[in-house]
């Protein structure tokens, strides 16, 4: 067992242990999502010829699994952080590069156990194609990563609860809700269509939910150029401020 | 000379060369020098805010000095901080844990932060020997604050570490803890383990350590074995009051007074029996009479006025 195991294995037993709050209740939130759009839109609207419900499913999962990997990294940082139990992982020989993969592993695998169960309900309600589906488990694995990563940077940032709540509701938020979760970005007027392009969680969500159906309001490969470079852009962020030791080690 | 230099048993448990850091315009170290040999039981003391437990942190690879390196086994820990580490337990000043997990959950998970699988032997002995064995799988936070403080304790020893940094453990808790904890230390210093031991109950310093450090703000005021410590800065004392009589010249000018009971220092046992012979001789009548013995209170007041005054 090396460090790197073992803190993986330890960020996800200590969200396993609490999965009624980590897994379960967003699992019910987006469960409400889908009931309410759906019940108000279904009718009024296809996207890409597909029944509103069927497009909003991949979105809702999708934004399930950015928000729980954000949430898991970010917290447990800040919560060790504000606690004093963080000296436990800077105490051992843990190196960097292993101490970034460990959050972001359990942050990805979060994500991705919200994301099923999220999938799994709402099937329920919507039809699902899965045309292409190595492109669901890269753009899951490679936006899971991307946001557990800012979790790492939000976590480690932050001193107080509220200023990673800032950083959640004005950061992560807009750019989840205004990614096309809910809607096609060729719905929107010219300015907003620009604003989304520029805007990485909507290649995110467009490049998963082309592994649904086929479909996409961008190129898949492009979405994939755009989530890559975001991941791997961070993620030399986030090894510099760690081998740094920004805000852990005086 | 040189090859003797190069041997494993020449190296210090702990060395450190000139180390300061700064935190904004307050000096928490400054150009602070001293090596622990390896199996000594050493104390680190010193008011409040002194540095002890930045030294510690610089130490542990927590706090990155400004200037100076610090060595754990020969080990640098910042260009061989991976390795420094494995030498080293620290068991941290605050009461720190996470509510996550049981007793046993936490101190596999520390093992396998240094790369050790399979330790339950070894934690069955730590928990045996700290008394901790019934609350093995209970969750930490239904711990009292003493069993808390046992398993840093334990969590702090998991990886067998060669050097052990005890930042004021006993603070806040029990006596049954203390002597449960002294009994395990003093066999693990028995062992070969070296112990730094930091602590505002000086009776633990003076019966434990081998060695002190005195610092403050930032720098270390003295240094030495504690028996020289107590020789250079405490002395003996005879200790009365009077029932009758007033206390003769010189014996009165070298003498404290405090609510009627007398102190008088001394070095020599048989410089005793002339001075309760110049008493006898003045008509003076003993009420109360003992030998006080030198403490390290005494010391470290002495020590901590001379710096002020330095």
């Amino acid at each position: 067992m090396s460090g790197f195991s073992t803190l993986l294995y330890k960020e996800v037993l200590r969200f396993w242990k609490v999965a009624f709050q980590t897994v379960a209740a967003p699992v019910l939130t987006a469960m409400l999502y889908l009931l309410i759009f759906s019940h108000v839109l279904e009718e009024h609207v296809q996207v890409h010829g597909v029944a509103y419900s069927s497009f909003l499913v991949p979105g809702l999962v999708m934004m399930s699994v950015l928000q729980n990997a954000f949430a898991n990294s970010s917290s447990s940082l800040i919560q060790s952080k504000v606690t004093g139990s963080i000296v436990f992982v800077l105490l051992p020989p843990i190196s960097y590069p292993a101490f970034w993969a460990a959050y972001v592993g359990a942050a990805v695998i979060r994500g991705l156990c919200v994301g099923l169960g999220v999938l799994l309900v709402t099937l329920w309600f919507a039809r699902l194609g899965f045309e292409a589906p190595a492109w669901i488990l890269v753009f899951a694995i490679l936006g899971g990563g991307i946001l557990g990563t800012l979790g790492v940077i939000a976590g480690i940032w932050a001193d107080k609860f509220d200023q990673l709540a800032a950083f959640q509701n004005f950061l992560i938020m807009p750019l989840t809700f205004l990614s096309g979760v809910f809607y096609s970005v060729h719905s929107l007027p010219p300015f907003w269509q620009q604003v989304s392009a520029w805007n990485p969680v909507f290649y995110m969500i467009d490049g998963f939910r082309y592994g649904f159906f086929g479909i996409s309001d961008a190129s898949p490969w492009k979405s994939l150029a755009v989530v890559g470079a975001c991941f791997v852009t961070l993620s030399a962020l986030t090894l510099a401020l760690l081998r740094r030791g920004y805000k852990l080690r005086a | 000379m040189g090859r003797c230099r190069n041997t494993p048993f020449m190296i210090p448990a702990i060395r450190v060369a000139g180390v300061s850091k700064c935190f904004g315009a307050t000096r928490a170290l400054d150009d602070v020098s001293l090596e622990i040999p390896r199996g000594e039981f050493f104390g680190l003391l010193g008011p409040n805010g002194a540095g002890k437990t930045t030294l510690i942190s610089a130490l542990a690879g927590l706090v990155r000095p400004d200037a100076g390196r610090l060595a754990v086994m020969g080990l640098d820990v910042q260009a061989d901080y991976r390795s420094a580490r494995r030498q080293l337990g620290v068991v941290p000043q605050e009461l720190v844990f996470d509510p996550f997990f049981s007793v046993r959950e936490t101190l596999r998970i520390q093992s396998g932060y240094f790369g050790i699988r399979d330790n339950d032997a070894w934690i069955d002995e730590i928990l045996e020997n700290l008394d901790l064995m019934p609350k093995a799988d209970a969750n930490m936070r239904t711990l009292s604050g003493g069993m808390k403080r046992r398993v840093l304790v334990a969590q702090a020893l998991v990886h067998r570490p060669p050097v052990i940094v005890l930042d004021e453990p006993t603070a806040g808790v029990d006596v049954e803890l203390r002597q449960t904890l002294w009994r395990f230390i003093r066999r693990l210093n028995a062992d070969g383990h070296t112990i730094v031991l930091t602590t505002h109950y000086l009776e633990e310093a003076e019966n434990f350590c081998t060695r002190i450090a005195m610092l403050k703000q930032g720098r270390i005021v003295a240094l030495d074995s504690t028996r020289n410590l107590l020789r250079s800065f405490s002395a003996h004392a005879l200790r009365f009051r009077l029932a009758g009589g007033r206390l003769p010249e010189p014996l009165a000018s070298a003498a404290k007074e405090e609510s009627g009971l007398w102190s008088l220092p001394f070095d020599r046992f048989d410089e005793v029996a002339p001075v309760l012979a110049a008493l006898r001789d003045a008509g003076c009548v003993l009420e109360d009479l003992e030998i006080g013995k030198p403490d390290l209170e005494e010391v470290f007041v002495r020590v901590m006025n001379r710096a002020e005054a330095a």
